[in-house]
């Protein structure tokens, strides 16, 4: 039916009464005379007769651009006979000018005016709105899943917590250990020359115990587990949902919440804690390491002045952190795993509001916290 | 609905077929030849490989010894890269309706369609727009369809576009994987229509999986059975009914099987009725 052999179609005027097409009018050799089609005419009110005997080939391609010149040079006035055709490139064309026939009804439905700049702003701040919202009626059924596992501690499900412990916890000790290592050296690094032109070099010590006890190992712990887990919480749940496995399990008489969220939520707030003190040590030990190489300050001075300027309370806090970074984003990416609809590309933009908005927030609740702790003198 | 003579070169021919996944054999030399012009269908139980056939059939998986033979072309011949040259030639040349649709969800409905057009020709937007409309309309859907996203489309819709899909690029070949799964039993009856008609416009040859036994009366040429690693029969549903082969006779037997059968005598009855006059 398609010969692989066969010429590009061409269109010529034998005569000012005659049309030869020829060659293979096909999706693929009727790319180069498309605009020669459109220079085709004859004049008005004459008989034209098209030679289609040399048609080698035709396909629905072919016979679209076809029928079109042939409705074409029919509108100017031209009475048209076409010839020679082979009986099934006839049957096809004839099946074209049906279907053209058709669709020369309204079709008008892809014609939606863009939104102007006005329009674009209310819909997403209503977007924005309709969103928060929703995320906080979540809040609330999470709380309400979580009450009720306390009031019925049966209904907790610990294998699927342990497993999140492992996943979420336990497998990301090498990069939160490796990252907050490197965070210490910088920042011992960076300090290091300030204080070396004061002559303060012990006071490195109170710089890498503040910063890293604080804030920093707090933080990069979160942001590298809103990363790793929050975003496969996200793409989990919503491909769950994709595939319809989310409304099994409610026909199923099993809840989502209970099943899907409450154990990851209960897991991140076991192994954040844990992996912030862990990320404490290493940025201290990494720290403590590059104190000793650019500021002679041997490991027993680092060690002495460290219990003196930092105190337990400072550990606390940044320790105290994890908790509501933990809530925060296994919460958001769960909520974003369940507001996946339609299909495989709404699974990533839900992992990446995931993602994006949980780091987005834990920094807002750090600030938040940096606020209240100056406000009560901690 | 006996073939209108079905010319006799090969399209697709498979020799000595086997496939295997660690222990588990799938197939253990199979033999088929499909014929230019004929909708040829391969049936089976789970599990009996038909599937892997399919994929086979259309470079998505090799088998691990024997030959497949398609539009003359030596599958086992060709490197596999997927933008390879004589792959991709080949590939052109058929088209794949997908059991799940297999639609893109990212791009409307009409944007499917005329991807094979946009990637493979050099036609302008405008009219690759057009014709894909037409496939779309020629598979029975509405022209506003063709805005919408997969996700939005009901299952028979996502069929019907899917085949339109795959005919794109008006392919010599045409494979269906399960066309009428998951159908109500009158979209069934209307993807039956399509694909006869679609044979009649284009002299596609069509190769098909299926479970529903009314379409395999309805619309199959010839009729494989695979069991047990091997094809247990080849040839029409009515030479087939007559055979003894018990992988073959589950088919026949039980109420379902008998039920298509009747169903098929009566419509034939009305056809040849019908076109006498």
């Amino acid at each position: 039916m398609h010969p692989m052999s066969a010429a590009p179609a061409a269109i010529a005027h034998s005569s000012s009464q005659e049309l030869v097409l020829s060659g293979a009018w096909t999706a693929r050799g009727i790319g180069a005379i498309a605009p020669q089609l459109d220079a085709i005419s004859a004049p008005a009110g004459q008989e034209l007769r098209v030679d289609g005997a040399r048609i080698e080939a035709l396909d629905t391609a072919g016979a679209w651009v076809l029928q079109k010149l042939l409705q074409r040079l029919r509108g100017d006035g031209n009475a048209l006979r076409l010839h020679g055709l082979r009986p099934e490139f006839a049957r096809l064309l004839e099946a074209i000018e049906q279907q053209m026939a058709d669709q020369e009804r309204p079709l008008a439905a892809s014609a939606i005016a863009p939104p102007s700049a006005l329009e674009a702003v209310g819909r997403s701040t209503q977007a924005a709105l309709e969103q928060g919202f929703a995320l906080l009626s979540f809040v609330g059924e999470c709380a309400l899943a979580l009450g009720g596992c306390i009031a019925h501690p049966a209904r907790v499900r610990w294998r699927p917590i342990l497993y999140n412990i492992r996943s979420a916890g336990f497998d990301a000790l090498p990069i939160v250990g490796l990252l907050s290592f490197l965070l210490g050296v910088v920042v011992a690094y960076q300090g290091a020359d300030q204080l070396r032109q004061y002559g303060a070099n012990i006071f490195v010590a109170d710089l890498i115990g503040l910063s890293m006890l604080r804030e920093f190992a707090p933080l990069i712990t979160a942001i590298i587990v809103a990363g790793r887990s929050g975003s496969a919480y996200a793409a989990q749940i919503g491909t769950m949902a994709v595939t319809e496995e989310i409304d099994a399990m409610r026909t199923l008489g099993i809840a989502p919440l209970d099943v899907l969220v409450l154990p990851k939520i209960l897991a991140l707030l076991i192994a954040l804690p844990l992996l912030t003190v862990f990320a404490d040590v290493l940025g201290v030990f990494g720290g403590m390491l590059m104190a000793r190489a650019q500021l002679g300050v041997g490991f027993g001075d680092f060690l002495d002045r460290f219990v003196k300027a930092v105190s337990v309370t400072a550990y606390l806090i940044g320790v105290g952190k994890a908790p509501v970074f933990a809530a925060i984003i296994a919460v958001v990416g769960c909520f974003q795993g369940f507001r996946t609809r339609g299909g495989a590309d709404s699974v990533g933009r839900q992992t990446t509001r995931a993602v994006v908005q949980s780091i987005f927030l834990v920094i807002v609740a750090d600030a938040l916290f940096s606020v209240a702790f100056s406000a009560l003198d901690l | 609905m006996p073939s209108p003579t079905p010319s006799t070169d090969a399209v697709i021919e498979i020799s000595k077929l086997s496939t295997s996944f660690g222990d588990h054999v799938v197939h253990s030399g199979i033999d088929l030849e499909v014929r230019r012009g004929e909708i040829f269908a391969v049936i089976g139980g789970s599990g009996s490989g038909k599937s892997t056939l399919l994929r086979e059939m259309i470079l998505l998986h090799r088998p691990d010894t024997g030959s497949i033979r398609v539009l003359g072309v030596d599958l086992q011949a060709l490197d596999g890269g997927d933008a390879n040259g004589e792959t991709l030639a080949l590939r052109r040349r058929w088209g794949v309706m997908f059991q799940h649709g297999g639609l893109f969800g990212s791009l409307t409905v009409q944007e499917n369609v005329g991807l094979p057009l946009r990637e493979h020709t050099g036609l302008d937007d405008a009219l690759i727009d057009e014709i894909a409309a037409a496939k779309l309309a020629m598979t029975g859907l509405e022209p506003q369809v063709g805005a919408q996203y997969p996700a939005e489309l009901s299952g028979g819709m996502r069929k019907r576009a899917s085949l339109a899909r795959a005919l794109a690029l008006d392919p010599e070949l045409l494979f269906l994987d399960e066309p009428t799964a998951g159908l109500d039993p009158e979209s069934a009856g209307e993807v039956d229509q399509l694909v006869h008609k679609l044979r009649e416009l284009f002299g596609l040859t069509i190769v098909m999986i299926t479970h529903d036994l009314d379409l395999l009366w309805q619309l199959a040429d010839r009729v494989a059975v695979l069991a047990e690693g091997k094809v247990q029969g080849v040839g029409s549903m009515s030479e087939l009914a007559q055979m003894d082969n018990p992988a073959i006779r589950k088919f026949f037997d039980g109420p379902r099987g008998r039920a298509a059968h009747e169903q098929d005598k009566q419509q034939a009855d009305v056809h040849t009725s019908g076109q006498t006059g």
